[in-house]
């Protein structure tokens, strides 16, 4: 079976996000951009499907600037196949790149698509869920465990108690947490061949999809900045305090 | 106006969260209804009705709905929107599951994660893991929106007298079924609505370790949670994990252990009242949001905590 994986360029999970002084969002400018963690997840859960014998094609799929491509080169390095890259300089929220990626999956007939949870940058977590509702598809969301078999996907899903698993009709939406597997860094021998992987480049005017936001954002801040603390010397010292100043025991 | 509350619940009972949603709705304005969409849940209705400012208890009883999958509950969320101006859910892997569904069905955008209502139409939410939040107007017809209920006080659980009726069951979209669940179970207090949580890193090196935090948290009536590394390693389970992209809590007291306080793990517990730190490595960044940082071996700290909480006099 064909597999989509779409991936996110976002500012790389390590680096703190820092608000423009005019609000209008966040600075970005020199920023360190990587692939959004679940999806790098995403892509080696469909690696792992590929080399199990599930799945035969990995198709990655970026939308938005240019430089995404670098983002869909990564992917083909880890060993994604190919690449489309969906461009726009336009800021696009999660109902638009569903829509976007609805249109690729009828271009494509995948039989599963594998997304990230939540991309980093706007925390959303909505992509996959949306996606799955335009084509009509099952989902089996913040996935630990993907077991295809039989024409069905059995998913076991991180939730707020445990662990639940659900069994999916084919075709799936699948969206990746943390525990589902750790992802591979590209060898080098690998980074080389994905330079000659093919990657199409398409526009949502192309596509048809209107992806004018339905969201206006009127402002970005920081957060309230806590006052800083103090050090305690000793656990004595920590009880007192705890009971005797805060009085939260 | 009319906002509908998607409760939260196992069938048997009310979760507590979903009176922090009500309070939420009930700043969006207008006419608070509840949906209380599961199998055999009369008594989940019952309660939801007593919600003082809740305006209609709406009760979609039926086998699909049991479990609360996504495909019948967005499919029922859907049917239902029309009516509102707003729907509101937990922000929890139960509503973070269905209603960006659900939004879609209805070509409409979500607001996730809301900590705060501007105005009916205007909201404000954290993005990239709290470092920033974002103010964001909808033009949408009907608001899809997940609460992030750490931030909303809980309306009363009591003194409402709300009408209750059925509505019809939309049919199974037949996608999905449940095949099984693996709770944790523990006689603590759940990590979201304790009042004291403890919560270990790495530097508790194994699971065994964390024997000694509950037997802190015993003593403080607290949950206990962790870090990404830690679930990660193995010393627990997944919903132990408190962070951006795990729990959300905001206790008024939280405890991190051998946690280093990277990014991810603060944006889920830096709105708690008081914050302490133990650590060994007094440079650790988590002790830049600490009201109290002990720099010490936890394994020599935690042991001492125990004690000296286990002679306090009680208050
Ligand atoms: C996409 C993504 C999502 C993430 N989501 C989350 C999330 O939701 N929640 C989360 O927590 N993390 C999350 N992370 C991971 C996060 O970046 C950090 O890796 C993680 O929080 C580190 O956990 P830690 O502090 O336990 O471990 P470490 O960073 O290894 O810190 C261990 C700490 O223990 C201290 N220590 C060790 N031994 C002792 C001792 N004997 N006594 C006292 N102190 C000791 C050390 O000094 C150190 O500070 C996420 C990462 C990514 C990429
Ligand atoms: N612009 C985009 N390009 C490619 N994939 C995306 C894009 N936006 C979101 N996604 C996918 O949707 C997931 C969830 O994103 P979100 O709903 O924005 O939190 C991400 O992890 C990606 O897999």
């Amino acid at each position: 079976m064909k597999v989509l994986v779409p991936v996110k360029r976002v500012i790389d999970y390590n680096v703190k996000a820092r608000v423009k002084p005019d609000q209008s969002g966040v600075d970005l400018n020199n920023v360190k951009m990587s692939m959004n963690p679940f999806d790098e997840i995403a892509v080696e859960e469909a690696i792992r499907l590929k080399e199990a014998g599930t799945v035969t094609e990995i198709v990655a799929v970026s939308i938005g600037v240019q430089q995404c491509q670098e983002t869909i080169r990564n992917a083909l390095a880890m060993g994604a196949d190919r690449g489309i890259l969906v461009k726009t300089d336009q800021p696009t929220e999660p109902l638009a790149v569903a829509k976007i990626l609805k249109v690729l999956v009828e271009q494509e007939s995948p039989e599963m698509v594998i997304l990230g949870k939540q991309a980093i940058d706007d925390d959303c977590n909505q992509t996959g869920q949306m996606l799955a509702a335009l084509l009509g598809w099952p989902q089996g969301t913040f996935a630990s465990e993907v077991k295809p078999a039989d024409g069905k996907v059995q998913v076991t899903r991180e939730i707020d108690g445990g662990l639940q698993t659900v069994e999916l009709a084919m075709p799936a939406i699948v969206t990746t947490d943390l525990r589902l597997n750790e992802p591979r860094y590209a060898s080098l021998p690998n980074i080389m061949k994905a330079k000659k992987k093919p990657i199409d480049e398409k526009t949502p005017e192309e596509l048809g999809v209107d992806i004018a936001p339905r969201l206006t954002t009127l402002k970005v801040v920081e957060p309230a900045k806590r006052e800083a603390g103090v050090k305690v010397e000793s656990v004595a010292e920590l009880v007192d305090k705890l009971r005797n100043e805060a009085g939260v025991i | 106006m009319a906002v509908l509350v998607i409760a939260e619940h196992d069938n048997a009972e009310l979760n507590s969260a979903t009176l922090a949603v009500v309070t939420a709705a009930g700043q969006v304005g207008g006419d608070v209804d509840v949906l209380v969409a599961g199998q055999g849940c009369g008594a989940v209705a019952e309660q939801a009705a007593k919600v003082a400012g809740v305006a209609k208890v709406r009760v979609a009883d039926a086998a699909h709905y049991a479990n609360r999958l996504a495909e019948p509950m967005a499919a029922l969320i859907a049917s239902l929107a029309p009516n509102y101006d707003a729907v509101l859910a937990v922000a929890n892997t139960n509503g973070k599951n269905f209603m960006p569904r659900a939004a879609a069905l209805l070509d409409v955008s979500q607001i996730s994660d809301i900590v705060a209502v501007e105005a009916a139409d205007t909201f404000v939410r954290p993005i990239y893991a709290g470092n920033a939040m974002a103010t964001v107007q909808s033009t949408d017809k009907v608001k899809i929106i997940t609460v992030r209920t750490t931030t909303f006080a809980k309306a009363e659980a009591e003194g409402g007298s709300a009408a209750t009726e059925p509505v019809d069951a939309v049919d199974d979209p037949g996608l999905s079924s449940f095949v099984g669940e693996e709770l944790s179970k523990s006689e603590r207090p759940e990590l979201t609505a304790a009042r004291v949580v403890i919560s270990g890193g790495r530097g508790m090196q194994n699971g065994e370790n964390f024997e000694m935090l509950n037997k802190v948290a015993d003593l403080l009536g607290a949950a206990v949670g962790a870090s990404r590394a830690a679930v990660d390693a193995g010393y627990v389970p997944n919903d132990y994990q408190v962070g951006q992209t795990g729990k959300v809590v905001a206790p008024e007291l939280y405890i991190a252990v051998g946690i280093s306080g990277a990014i991810q793990h603060l944006a889920g517990m830096k709105d708690s009242k008081v914050i302490v730190a133990i650590n060994k490595d007094e440079e650790a960044p988590i002790f830049q949001v600490a009201d109290y940082g002990l720099v010490a071996d936890l394994f020599k700290a935690v042991p001492e905590l125990e004690e000296a909480l286990a002679k306090l006099p009680k208050n």
